[in-house]
């Protein structure tokens, strides 16, 4: 039985310990925001934050997760996560979407601690995340909006 | 059909076009709200075939034909209809429209579908005139109540005005009353130049879904008591099963059933983990005796063989036997090596399917066919075609992996499902190892280029041989293999092109802008080394013999006066030029690249202009050819499905089948030219001319020509 807070909830998982965080997420707490993309860490679709930092739920069995905060797409929240979203949202950076919200979760992380982030810092936080639609473009001027907008 | 067919009766207004009244636009809701609009529930609305959707709330709903996976046609199809309907933006909503080949048939295919950069094309007047006829009930129904001449009626914003009563009403209070009035034979369209929407940078419509984790894709339908599916395929094409172990596979925790289906050995069980872990603890015996087994090395091997051979003519002027033999020529060779590629969208191929309780089964899947969809799937669950609903969902891209002739992937996960006994709902996925060594790759190709320049250093003759597999699977000349090559935009009086099919058990696919994205490559690279080979600047070479193709040239010379083409660059750095008309829309794209970190070409900026007739979403079409360049320049850095000795294939996941990353992405700016030509497709044409004008700058910086992709292997080797 693990025991760990999802969204600021108390949630209990007591299946096989191996499972990754990812598929306790999206099969049984039923939340799908966060995405599977590739099982090996290697797209960024499934980043969560874990303790405040942004995490591979596919990688991360659910039996190191004991007494640990996660925080979905669903569920992050603050001055930065506000920034972001609206900078995404003003400049459309989506396009099928389906790996925005890690692309979210990846940029909500960087502005946390690195309020006004350089092109390499965003280099240096957001090449984990792969978008197949290429809006990478969009995702570099919306992080330099949100930053901007934390500013004022 | 032609668009006049449709919507002109009252039954085939309905059955089209029609405000389909006071409907609650929810999907039917399970755990997880799908998108797809078979609600049930409401008679009248059966047989929910129709365009445009007017709620009570004002809402107005599109019901797009054509599948949203990023390449915008919520918003585009919304666009038209909400010009001509004189709607307000934020009134507009768009869903997937339920699966019909007559009702929603792509005009230009025929049936239903999604795909060659068709979507704003085909559907530009359809949807116009859905808008205004349902504009023309709204202002008939207006008439009648306030007892006015509809000819004083006007429509702004989503507003019904009456200037002289000072009368003024929403949509949605006469919804009802629209829907009784009779349809206009022909509803006038706007004159383009009173166009208030169309042309204007409108914000998307699924943006705001994808930003907070709310949009649902078929991966993300979750029912109760739901049944997780995943298939163990053989590492060889062409493999079959010939002996299989599920003991261990039954002992994982969660696994329900192992079956042998068509393809491979299916495991079923209560969650995805338990499914992958039981496919993982399988142990079977593929028989590989009509297996390919050869390497992508042999492969390349034959396809050179194939050179020197009578192929299928798919372009012969002039006379160029004759003109290679001239006295006083320079003769130019490339023999250029396409590998196989993978689409790989973020979402593997998956589908949901639920039997109701009257035995017809709802699927969910981003259908780009959804019609053939349905029809295999009927087939194959032994269902008549009307007890099987296709419901379409948001797809996380597909780049051409979803539009297949006989739906291949729904044949397979139809038959996992009809393995069951039905009774609980089940979704099958591929893991991304499944997508990359899944096949339907775009063909591996070889082509061989030779020019003739004259004593006066004029391109005199252009033969090109390709050689690969036919898409179409056609054993004649396959038109998707030579577009862009027999069709040369380029004035050359002696030119042959030839093609030869090749027959594998790989199975074929379109990939993203389909043959341009080989013969873009060999075209725009050969004919620049021609330029470089007679002194001639790429820019100036191209136009001289663009005479007959006044949108080529203005593309290119409206992309080199972005880049202030001619002015000194910084040290290190060299810029290539390419432009290539695909699917109707032409772009021309500038490149400047210096060497990167890994002695591969680091690109820094792309200028990019795409002319598409009239621009409907500037915002959709930017972010298009923003995404066509990283997609395509991705492929061509770095991407390769390759068979090992022995045919196996060598790539698995995304650590060796190589995504572009944000840090190898160029700063791109996009132009969009002015036209009153009627639009064309923008999902593809960004693709094709970033990797050849790569090609030419790592040429001019490095000395090098690249005849084999993709570039990161040669600058490894």
């Amino acid at each position: 039985m693990v025991t760990f807070t999802l969204n600021g909830q108390e949630r209990t998982f007591d299946g096989d310990p191996d499972t990754p965080l990812l598929w306790v997420i999206r099969d049984f707490e039923k939340l799908t925001g966060t995405k599977y993309g590739c099982g090996v860490a290697q797209c960024g679709a499934c980043t969560v934050h874990l303790d405040g930092t942004p995490r591979r739920s596919c990688v991360t069995p659910i039996s190191t997760i004991e007494g640990s905060e996660v925080v979905t797409i669903e569920g992050v929240s603050g001055t930065e996560a506000d920034a972001v979203k609206t900078a995404w949202t003003g400049l459309d950076v989506p396009q099928c979407g389906y790996c925005q919200s890690g692309q979210i979760m990846s940029a909500v992380a960087l502005l946390q601690m690195v309020p006004k982030p350089t092109d390499a810092d965003i280099d240096g936080a957001m090449a984990g995340n792969i978008c197949r639609c290429a809006t990478y473009h969009r995702i570099r001027a919306a992080i330099h909006n949100a930053a901007n907008s934390m500013e004022g | 059909m032609t668009i006049q067919d449709v919507n002109t009766t009252r039954r085939g207004f309905l059955a089209g076009s029609g405000l389909v009244i006071g409907v609650a636009i929810a999907p039917k809701m399970l755990s997880a709200a799908p998108t797809g609009v078979h609600a049930g529930g409401d008679p009248a609305l059966a047989p929910m075939n129709a365009f445009v959707k007017i709620g009570t709330d004002d809402t107005v709903t599109v019901l797009a034909k054509h599948i949203e996976f990023g390449q915008g046609p919520f918003t585009g199809l919304a666009t038209l209809v909400a010009e001509e309907l004189d709607a307000d933006w934020s009134q507009m909503r768009a869903v997937h429209s339920p699966t019909d080949n007559k009702v929603y048939a792509n005009l230009m295919f025929g049936l239903q579908g999604t795909g060659g950069s068709s979507s704003i094309a085909n559907s530009y007047e359809q949807m116009r005139k859905a808008g205004a006829t349902a504009r023309a009930m709204l202002v008939a129904a207006a008439a009648e109540d306030w007892k006015v001449p509809a000819s004083e009626i006007t429509v702004e914003k989503g507003r019904i005005k009456h200037a002289g009563s000072g009368k003024e009403s929403g949509f949605g209070a006469f919804a009802e009353k629209a829907a009784r009035q009779t349809p206009p034979a022909e509803p006038k369209l706007k004159d383009p130049k009173d166009f208030v929407l169309i042309g204007t940078e409108l914000p998307k419509l699924d943006t705001h879904g994808k930003t907070n984790g709310t949009a649902i894709f078929t991966l993300d339908i979750t029912p109760d008591n739901l049944l997780i599916a995943v298939v163990a395929h053989p590492e060889h094409f062409g493999a079959t099963v010939k002996s299989f172990n599920d003991a261990e596979a039954r002992q994982v925790q969660g696994v329900i059933d192992v079956k042998q289906v068509p393809s491979g050995i299916a495991v079923y069980a209560d969650n995805t983990f338990a499914a992958l872990k039981g496919r993982d603890a399988l142990s079977i015996e593929w028989d590989l005796s009509k297996a390919e087994t050869r390497s992508s090395e042999d492969l390349s091997a034959d396809y050179r063989k194939l050179f020197g051979e009578k192929g299928l003519e798919a372009a012969n002027n002039g006379n160029v036997d004759d003109a290679f033999k001239g006295s006083g020529l320079q003769t130019v060779e490339a023999e250029i090596v396409f590998p196989f590629l993978a689409h790989a969208p973020m979402e593997p191929l998956d589908a949901v399917f639920i039997k109701a309780d009257d035995g017809s089964v709802d699927i969910y899947n981003g259908a780009q066919f959804p019609g053939m969809d349905q029809s295999v799937a009927a087939k194959i669950l032994g269902l008549d075609e009307t007890k099987v609903r296709v419901n379409t969902q948001l797809a996380g891209g597909s780049f051409g992996r979803k539009a297949q002739f006989g739906s291949p992937y729904i044949q397979e996960a139809a038959a996992v499902y009809a393995a069951t006994d039905r009774s609980r709902p089940l979704k099958h996925m591929w893991t991304r190892e499944d997508d990359i060594r899944g096949g339907y790759y775009r063909p591996m190709y070889a082509h061989r280029m030779r020019g003739a320049i004259n004593a006066q250093g004029q391109i005199t003759a252009w033969e090109q041989v390709i050689v690969g597999q036919s898409i179409m699977g056609k054993a004649d000349l396959d038109e998707t293999s030579v577009e862009g090559a027999s069709n040369l935009p380029y004035t050359i009086p002696n030119l042959k092109v030839s093609a030869h099919n090749v027959q594998l058990s790989i199975p074929p696919l379109w990939w993203r802008s389909v043959g341009h994205t080989h013969t873009g490559f060999a075209v725009e690279t050969f004919v620049d080394e021609l330029f470089q080979k007679i002194g001639k600047d790429p820019v100036e070479g191209r136009l001289a013999l663009l005479g007959e193709k006044p949108r080529h040239a203005g593309v290119l010379k409206k992309a080199a006066e972005m880049a202030n083409w001619g002015s000194p660059l910084p040290e290190g750095r060299a810029r290539g030029v390419a432009v290539v008309e695909s699917f109707g829309t032409f772009v021309g794209q500038i490149v400047e690249v210096s060497v990167g970190p890994e002695g591969a070409p680091r690109v820094h900026k792309v200028w990019c202009a795409v002319d598409c007739g009239v621009a409907v979403n500037p915002n959709v079409i930017k972010a298009q050819m923003e995404g066509g360049i990283g997609y395509g320049l991705g492929a061509v850095l770095f991407d390769a499905v390759t068979l090992a000795k022995g045919g196996k294939i060598v790539q698995s996941n995304f650590h060796d089948y190589r995504s572009i990353r944000i840090n190898e992405m160029p700063d791109v700016a996009v132009e969009i030219i002015k036209s009153s030509e009627k639009p064309s497709g923008v999902g593809e044409p960004g693709v094709p001319p970033v990797g050849p004008a790569v090609a030419n700058a790592w040429r001019r910086l490095t000395g090098a020509p690249v005849r084999q992709l993709p570039i990161v292997n040669i600058v490894s080797a």
